[in-house]
C-alpha cells in the first residue's frame, strides 16, 4: 500500500467513523443482544436466563400470539396491494397534462406528512360509529353504517382506510419514476396505434417497475410492523373488540414493556423478521420475471 | 377531461378527513354531535323573552307538544300531546307547542359566551325564527391548549429534540457520505452495502436491547435516547447524501488537493456549501421524523413534563377522548400545522428528495 492509499484509508475511515461506531453499538451490539435475549427468560430487573428454545416453543403455543399474527397478515394482505395499485393510479393521472398539477400533487401528498397520532385522531373521529363521517355518507348512499371501531369485523378495515390515506409518498416515487420513462416509447406506440391501456400496460407499468418493486418491500416491511395507528386506535395496546385489531408490533410491544417478557418479545421480533425477509424473498422471485431495469 | 373530474374526485376524497379535521376543531361541541352534520361552525340566535340572545339548539320538534315539569325533577320533559293522558303523576305544565311537520319548533338553552357550557334551564322557539350566523370558535385552540395542560412544555421539548436531532443527523451523515463517496479507500464499496443493509432490519429487533442499553445508562425517562442515536449516522440519510456528493465532479476535489487542501478543508470549503440543497432535504426529513415520532417517546419518555407533541397528543386523547372532539381536532390541528406550513414552504426541495429514495435506489 502506498503512502497516499493509506493516507485515503485512514482519512476515509476517519470521515466513516461515525456511521461505524453507530453501527457496532446500535446495530452489532443490539441485533446480538436481541439474538441473545430471545433464548432468555430476561425481566430487565434481573440477569437474562438461558432458557434455550422456550420463548419459540411457548410462542407456538400462544394463542394470542397467533392472532395477532393472523391480523397482521390479513391488515398487510388487504392493505399492501390497495396502496400499491391506489398510489399508481394516482401517479399516472397526475403524470398527464391537466391543468392544476401542482395542487393535485400537493392535496394527494398532504395526508402523508400528517404525525401517525393526528392522522390516528381524525380517522378516530371519521369512523365514530354515532357522528362520524363516513357512516354518515354511507347512510346517505342508502348502507347501513357499521360500528367501524367496536364491531370485531371492521377494525381491520378501519386501518386499511387509515393506512391508503396515506400513500402520497409513494405517489411521488412513482411520479418521479414515470417523468423518466421515455417519451419516444409512447410515441412509437402511438405511430404504432396503441390504446391508452395498451400503452400503460406494456410501456409504463414495465417502465417503473423496479419501482413498484421498491415501493411492495417497503409495503411488506412498513405494515408488517404497523405499530402506531392501531396502538392509539384501540386503547394503548388492547388490541379492540375481541383483539381484532391486536396486531404483531402491538402484541409485541406490550410482551415486552408491559408484561416485562423482554426475552419474548426478542422472540417474536426475530420470527417477525424472519417473516419479512420471507415475504420480501418471495415478492423478489415473484417480480423477478417482470422487473425491466432499463439499459 | 375524464382525467381532471377523476382527479377532482380523489382530491376530495384525500382532503375530506383534514377538511373535517379544520371544520371540527371551529365547531361548538353540540354541533360536532349533530346529524346530518354541518360543515360550517354556526352560531344561533333567538329572541328570548323579547331579548335576541345566543342560543343552542337542542331537540326539535315536529308535532304538537306540551313542555312539563315532573315533580320532584329538575329537568323539564316534552311530552306529545296525543301522550300527554298517559302521563302520571302529579306535573305542572310549562309552555303548550304548536309545533307540527311544516312548522317544527327548536328546544333551546342559552349559549354562555365563554364557550361550550350552557345553561340548563330550556326555551321554546319556532324554527323559523331561529337566525343563523357563521362563527369559527377560535377559542377551541385556547381551551384545548388549556386542556392539554402541558402544551407549551410538550412544544418546547419537541422543539429542542428537532434541533438536537437535526443538528446529529445532518453533521454525522455529511461526515459519513464523505467518507463513502469522495475518498477511495479498500473496502469502502462493500461497507457500503453493509450500511444499506442495516436498513432491511425491523425496529422491534433491536428495541429491547436498546430500550435496555439506555436504561442502563439511567436514560430511560430522559429524552437523552430520543436524540443521541442522531449522531451516528443513519444508513438512510448517507445514501441521500452518498447520491448528491456523487454526483458532484471529482476534478474539484482534485484541484483542490493540488492547492494542498487537506480532505477535512475540501469537505468544509467545497462540498458542504455546493451541497446546501441535500443537506436541506435531509434536514427536514429529520425535523419531520423527529416532530412525528411517536414510539421513541412511547419507550424513552415517562414523565409528562418530558412529552413531545405527538405523546402528548395521545395521552390527551387517553385521557378525554371520544367526547371532546372539537378539543381533540383542534389539538391535533395544532399539531399537525407546522409539518405541513413547512412542507408548503419548502415543496421543491422535499419532493426531490423523496423522489431520489426510490429511484436512485
Amino acid at each position: 500500500m502506498t503512502r497516499g492509499e493509506k493516507y485515503n484509508l485512514k482519512m476515509g475511515l476517519l470521515f466513516v467513523s461515525p456511521w461505524i461506531i453507530g453501527f457496532l453499538v446500535f446495530t452489532v451490539y443490539t441485533v446480538g443482544a436481541s439474538f441473545f435475549y430471545s433464548f432468555c427468560d430476561y425481566d430487565v430487573l434481573s440477569k437474562p436466563v438461558f432458557i434455550g428454545l422456550t420463548n419459540y416453543t411457548d410462542m407456538a403455543s400462544d394463542s394470542v400470539f397467533w392472532k395477532a399474527l393472523y391480523n397482521t397478515l390479513i391488515f398487510a394482505f388487504f392493505a399492501i396491494p390497495l396502496g400499491l395499485v391506489s398510489s399508481i393510479c394516482v401517479a399516472i393521472l397526475l403524470n398527464m397534462p391537466v391543468s392544476g398539477r401542482p395542487v393535485f400533487r400537493t392535496i394527494f401528498f398532504l395526508p402523508s406528512l400528517v404525525p401517525l397520532v393526528a392522522t390516528s385522531m381524525i380517522w378516530l373521529w371519521i369512523f365514530n360509529g354515532k357522528f362520524g363521517l363516513l357512516n354518515y355518507f354511507l347512510n346517505m348512499a342508502g348502507l347501513p353504517g357499521p360500528e367501524w371501531l367496536t364491531n370485531e369485523h371492521y377494525t381491520k378495515p378501519a386501518l386499511v382506510l387509515t393506512v391508503v390515506w396515506g400513500i402520497g409518498n409513494s405517489v411521488v416515487i412513482y411520479l418521479a419514476a414515470l417523468q423518466e420513462v421515455p417519451v419516444q416509447l409512447y410515441e412509437s406506440a402511438d405511430i404504432d396505434g396503441a390504446g391508452f391501456l395498451r400503452k400503460i400496460l406494456h410501456i409504463t407499468l414495465p417502465s417503473i417497475s423496479p419501482v413498484i418493486y421498491f415501493n411492495l418491500v417497503m409495503g411488506i416491511i412498513g405494515c408488517l410492523q404497523v405499530f402506531a395507528q392501531p396502538y392509539i386506535m384501540f386503547g394503548a395496546g388492547t388490541g379492540g373488540p375481541n383483539r381484532s385489531a391486536l396486531f404483531y408490533a402491538v402484541y409485541l410491544y406490550e410482551n415486552a414493556f408491559t408484561y416485562n417478557q423482554m426475552g419474548y418479545a426478542c422472540a417474536m421480533a426475530w420470527i417477525l423478521f424472519m417473516i419479512i425477509l420471507g415475504l420480501t424473498y418471495m415478492a423478489t422471485m415473484l417480480s423477478r420475471k417482470h422487473i425491466h431495469y432499463g439499459e | 377531461m375524464l382525467v381532471f373530474f377523476f382527479l377532482v374526485i380523489g382530491s376530495i376524497v384525500f382532503s375530506t378527513p383534514l377538511i373535517w379535521m379544520v371544520s371540527t376543531a371551529l365547531k361548538p361541541i353540540e354541533q360536532t354531535m349533530s346529524m346530518p352534520p354541518t360543515w360550517l361552525p354556526y352560531r344561533y340566535f333567538a329572541d328570548i323573552n323579547g331579548k335576541k340572545m345566543a342560543i343552542v339548539p337542542k331537540v326539535k320538534i315536529e308535532e304538537p307538544s306540551t313542555a312539563i315539569l315532573l315533580e320532584g325533577v329538575n329537568d323539564g320533559q316534552i311530552i306529545p300531546n296525543t301522550k300527554l293522558a298517559d302521563q302520571k303523576g302529579k306535573y305542572k305544565i310549562l309552555k303548550d307547542i304548536s309545533a307540527d311537520k311544516d312548522n317544527p319548533w327548536s328546544a333551546v338553552t342559552l349559549e354562555k359566551i365563554t364557550g361550550n357550557e350552557n345553561t340548563t334551564e330550556q326555551f321554546f322557539v319556532p324554527v323559523k325564527a331561529v337566525e343563523r350566523t357563521l362563527c369559527f370558535r377560535w377559542s377551541n385552540f385556547k381551551e384545548a391548549i388549556k386542556a392539554m395542560k402541558c402544551f407549551w412544555m410538550y412544544l418546547k421539548n419537541t422543539l429542542i429534540l428537532c434541533f438536537f436531532t437535526v443538528m446529529g443527523t445532518v453533521i454525522s451523515s455529511a461526515f459519513a457520505a464523505y467518507g463513502f463517496s469522495r475518498i477511495q479507500w479498500p473496502g469502502r464499496d462493500k461497507l457500503f452495502l453493509v450500511a444499506l443493509a442495516t436498513m432491511m432490519i425491523p425496529f422491534p429487533v433491536i428495541m429491547v436491547p436498546l430500550y435496555c442499553l439506555y436504561r442502563s445508562l439511567g436514560f430511560v425517562g430522559t429524552p437523552h435516547p430520543l436524540w443521541i442515536g442522531s449522531f451516528f449516522a443513519g444508513a438512510f440519510n448517507v445514501f441521500l447524501l452518498r447520491q448528491f456528493f456523487m454526483s458532484i465532479p471529482q476534478t474539484l476535489s482534485e484541484a483542490a488537493r493540488i492547492d494542498g487542501c487537506s480532505e477535512f478543508q475540501i469537505f468544509m470549503r467545497i462540498i458542504l456549501p455546493i451541497s446546501k440543497p441535500a443537506l436541506l432535504v435531509v434536514a427536514l426529513f429529520q425535523f419531520m421524523g423527529t416532530w412525528n415520532d411517536f414510539l421513541g417517546p412511547l419507550l424513552f419518555l415517562t414523565n409528562q413534563e418530558d412529552f413531545t407533541l405527538a405523546l402528548g397528543l395521545q395521552f390527551f386523547q387517553s385521557q378525554h377522548g371520544g367526547t371532546e372532539w372539537n378539543y381533540l381536532m383542534a389539538a391535533s390541528l395544532l399539531v399537525v400545522t407546522p409539518v405541513i406550513v413547512l412542507f408548503l414552504l419548502t415543496q421543491k426541495a422535499f419532493i426531490e428528495g423523496i423522489s431520489t429514495t426510490g429511484i436512485k435506489g
